[in-house]
């Protein structure tokens, strides 16, 4: 195993660490309640996964296999860069197959894959403050979890359903986790949430620069806000993916040419490419073209 | 085959380095560029890095810069996170600016004062000509010198507070909060709202302090003092059980003097306003003093109205290196968010076609 | 009168520590469930490899420590090898102990502030025999049977007052020779 000299294991010291396990710790006992944590300034900048890193960073062991995800991609470059960073700090295995990781951070997706017991899931989060929009001041926002008062947003979601006709959130979903405290599922599209309830693994949440960090954990109730006459419900592009041909899998549009041309491709890279290796095809696979 | 699956991102990471390498270089016939000269000739540049980048070292200030092509956020947020990685040996004893080695002090309230007005390195009599014959690169003439007297500077504010004209300072003991271990929380204390704007971006405090002159939280300020030197930094060993001198820095610190009418505990005087920075910065330092006064409207029993009064929009705005990481994060893919809008909207808008039919 | 600071901490304290934490969260993470923890540690006599490793893991200067009498022993190890500020019970964010204190007693947190609520250590006898409880709440798919030697008679009531206080409340890692369980507060405990 080999790290990068000069630097602790998995970059942070072991106060920090020991720091950071202990609010997770917390967080774990108090599923959905953000802890305050003295967030570290990280060699990648604020915004672009400081949190996921240093909660990743305090987790991570020699016996990990790491999986770094962004958009549900492996490939983009922040997933790219983040991988890196662990790789050379704290010389892990890494991985780009969902099954064989047994952390994994992510940006903005849950693999389509379930996850399993044996797996964390880090999630960076930009904004943990699920009232942030309706209400700007932390102090203020902090009171209202206290109390369990979350008239606020549930008047949000009703001027929405008068408004449109439905709830005009389609990412970061508001829920509430163990019945207890509204949190925010990070931007994860309204179509991740319900792999959030009741998931096998355990779900990590930091947000660097807002200093904060929560949890979920194994087997924990995360329902959706709704009204009994307006259900949660999720939508994804109404089309098969070109590459593997899934029907249930979250899509990226791929615009194609400047007349209105539209690819859609499984927004979950490993997913698409295991499916593709088990011999699906899509409208636009080579085997299929070459059918044609 | 119409699309191919973007693949490629390490390589792509890493071409991008050698070419921003390549960048930072420019013209290779143009001799490179020493970090002892941008310490040297650069140093109102060297002193904000190592303010916002809250560490003093002026030779890592100068590598960030140059590291940076000069983009002085970036270099701050260098130097951060290279400190975020340093043990801490010890804690300094708190300064005395009282003792400073005096390069220039100026107070715009008394004509004279014990110790006279210092004008020293200042741009504040210059006419704003381009000098070409700097770019010539002719050296200055010798500045004029006197002997140093070694003489303490009584701080301009002490002479007010004899007079019980202008409140005292707040009694020391409690040791300070330390928001790069503690993570801010409110109502934060003045040590804490001090410390963070010590580290705030400049400019925002520049605008946040100009918006207070233009009434927006305004307080009347008059700028008591600002001096400009070097103070010695001590710390005191467990083991020793007396100080030790560490070395000297360099800080400019200013004092506002604002009125105040008086409140139901408290009789008509002068109140405070506080900057403090590392190197010259006298622009930094007297925002952060009209910033820091607005922010104790509430301690003074003052209307907070203003963005300038409000402390937890002040504080959690006022970091550069937290603040350009979010608004630059909206470069990094949100295609995933961005295709949940569209399905979103497109079927509201399905929704608002389906209804007109109806209608007609 | 030997301080035990003549006994070692962690022989890997980047590692050993990682794998202690890890053991902790899972424990937490799935109420009841048992982890090996302490492996290889040769505390005082007082402290089990797994109390052990769970101070070195999460207790620094950082944080405060109550030790109940009857672990004053091991109080000079402690203070060596994690060094925290030695707090009165009912303040301590850590509270380390044989026998269970009144949860009641101790810092339960705020409303606003639950997570500053203690947390305690408590060694015990044995962990997966004793008397026998159920556990049921986040963390657990089904409810769960969790059999502990050295809780008190009445300590399904103790805690049920607990999780009534949620999301204030006392969380508890249980640790017995070279391994640990937990009950955070958010699960309830029934008899039997």
């Amino acid at each position: 195993m080999s790290t990068m000299e000069g630097y602790n294991f998995a970059y942070l010291d072991e106060q920090t660490k020991r720091m950071i396990r202990r609010a997770l710790l917390k967080a774990v006992a108090i599923p959905g309640h953000q802890i305050p944590f003295g967030s570290r300034e990280m060699p990648l900048p604020y915004g672009w996964g400081t949190g996921g890193i240093q909660v990743t960073a305090a987790v991570l062991g020699p016996q990990d296999v790491l999986k770094v995800i962004d958009q549900g991609a492996d490939d983009t470059t922040n997933a790219v860069s983040i991988r890196r960073f662990f790789a050379r700090t704290a010389g892990v295995a890494t991985t780009t197959d969902t099954s064989a990781a047994s952390v994994i951070q992510t940006r903005h997706r849950i693999p389509e894959k379930p996850l399993r017991e044996d797996q964390i899931i880090v999630y960076q989060v930009p904004q943990p403050e699920p009232l942030s929009r309706l209400e700007p001041s932390r102090a203020e926002t902090r009171r209202m979890h206290a109390l369990a008062e979350y008239g606020l947003m549930h008047v949000k979601l009703y001027e929405d359903i008068t408004r449109f006709g439905h709830v005009a959130i389609s990412y970061d979903y508001p829920v509430m986790v163990n019945g207890r405290h509204l949190m925010a599922p990070s931007p994860i599209p309204a179509f991740d949430n319900p792999k959030m309830h009741q998931m096998a693994a355990l779900q990590l949440f930091g947000a660097g620069r807002e200093k904060r960090l929560y949890a979920i954990p194994p087997y924990t109730s995360v329902v959706s806000l709704d009204f009994d006459d307006h259900p949660f419900r999720t939508t994804r592009a109404p089309h098969a993916c070109g590459l593997c041909g899934a029907t249930d899998s979250y899509l990226d549009e791929v615009v194609t040419d400047d007349q209105g041309g539209r690819l859609y491709v499984c927004s979950d890279t490993d997913h698409c490419e295991t499916r593709r290796e088990a011999g699906h095809t899509g409208s636009e696979s080579p085997l299929q073209e070459a059918a044609q | 085959m119409a699309y191919v699956a973007v693949k490629g991102g390490e390589r792509a990471i890493d071409n991008a380095h050698a070419w921003l390498a390549a960048d930072r270089r420019g013209n290779p016939d143009v001799p490179d560029l020493g970090l002892a000269q941008i310490r040297e000739q650069l140093g109102r540049a060297i002193d904000r890095v190592m303010a916002e980048g809250s560490l003093y070292d002026q030779d890592l200030a100068a590598l960030a810069i140059k590291q940076s092509q000069g983009d002085l956020i970036e270099a701050a947020f260098l130097l951060r996170a290279y400190r975020t990685t340093l043990p801490r040996f010890a804690h300094s004893e708190p300064v005395d600016t009282a003792t400073m080695a005096v390069r220039r002090r100026v107070s715009a309230v008394f004509k004279d004062l014990p110790g006279g007005q210092v004008l020293g390195p200042t741009y504040d009599y210059t006419h704003r000509l381009l000098d070409f014959t700097l770019a010539a690169g002719t050296a200055p003439p010798p500045p004029a010198t006197a002997h140093a007297t070694g003489a303490k500077m009584q701080r301009v504010n002490d002479f007010l507070v004899h007079a019980g004209l202008i409140e005292p300072d707040a009694p020391a003991g409690t040791t300070p909060g330390d928001i790069t271990r503690q993570p801010l929380t409110f109502p934060a204390p003045r040590d804490v709202r001090l410390q963070a704007l010590a580290r705030g971006d400049e400019g925002f405090l520049l605008g946040l302090g100009y918006s207070t002159q233009r009434g927006y939280g305004g307080n009347h300020p008059f700028a008591g003092e600002i001096r400009v030197g070097e103070v010695t930094v001590e710390i005191e060993p467990a083991e020793l059980g007396f100080a030790i001198d560490i070395g000297d820095i360099t800080l400019t610190e200013c004092q506002m003097v604002n009125q105040f009418k008086g409140s139901k505990t408290q009789p008509p005087q002068f109140t405070r306003g506080y900057g403090l920075a590392f190197g010259h910065a006298e622009r930094k330092t007297m925002s952060m003093a009209l910033v820091d006064r607005a922010m104790r409207a509430e301690e003074l029993g003052e209307d907070v109205t203003a963005p300038a009064q409000n402390v937890e929009f002040v504080l959690y705005h006022s970091d550069n290196i937290e603040g350009t990481g979010f608004v630059e994060h909206l470069k990094l893919p949100h295609y995933v968010d961005f295709q949940s809008e569209l399905e979103t909207i497109r079927r509201m808008r399905a929704e608002a076609d389906a209804g007109k039919e109806a209608a007609e | 009168m030997t301080t035990g600071t003549d006994l070692p901490g962690f022989a890997d304290p980047v590692l050993d520590a990682q794998s202690a934490f890890r053991a902790v969260l899972a424990a937490l993470s799935c109420p009841g469930s048992i982890h090996d923890a302490g492996a290889g540690l040769t505390p005082p006599a007082s402290l089990a490899p797994a109390t052990a490793a769970v101070l070195l893991a999460l207790v620094d200067g950082e944080t405060s420590l109550a030790i109940a009498p009857t672990l004053q022993p091991a109080a000079g190890w402690i203070a060596f090898h994690c060094g925290p500020e030695i707090a009165t019970t009912t303040l301590a964010g850590f509270v380390l102990a044989e026998a269970l204190p009144n949860l009641a007693a101790l810092d339960t947190g705020s409303d606003e502030v639950p997570e500053r609520a203690a947390t305690v250590i408590l060694q015990v006898a044995a962990l997966g025999s004793g008397a026998s409880y159920t556990l049921a709440g986040p963390g657990l798919q089904h409810p769960t049977k969790f059999a502990v030697n050295g809780l008190p008679v009445d300590f399904a009531a103790r805690w049920t007052a607990n999780r009534a206080l949620y999301p204030r409340g006392i969380d508890l890692i249980l640790c017995a020779g070279g391994r640990l369980a937990a009950l955070p507060r958010s699960v309830t405990v029934g008899e039997g």
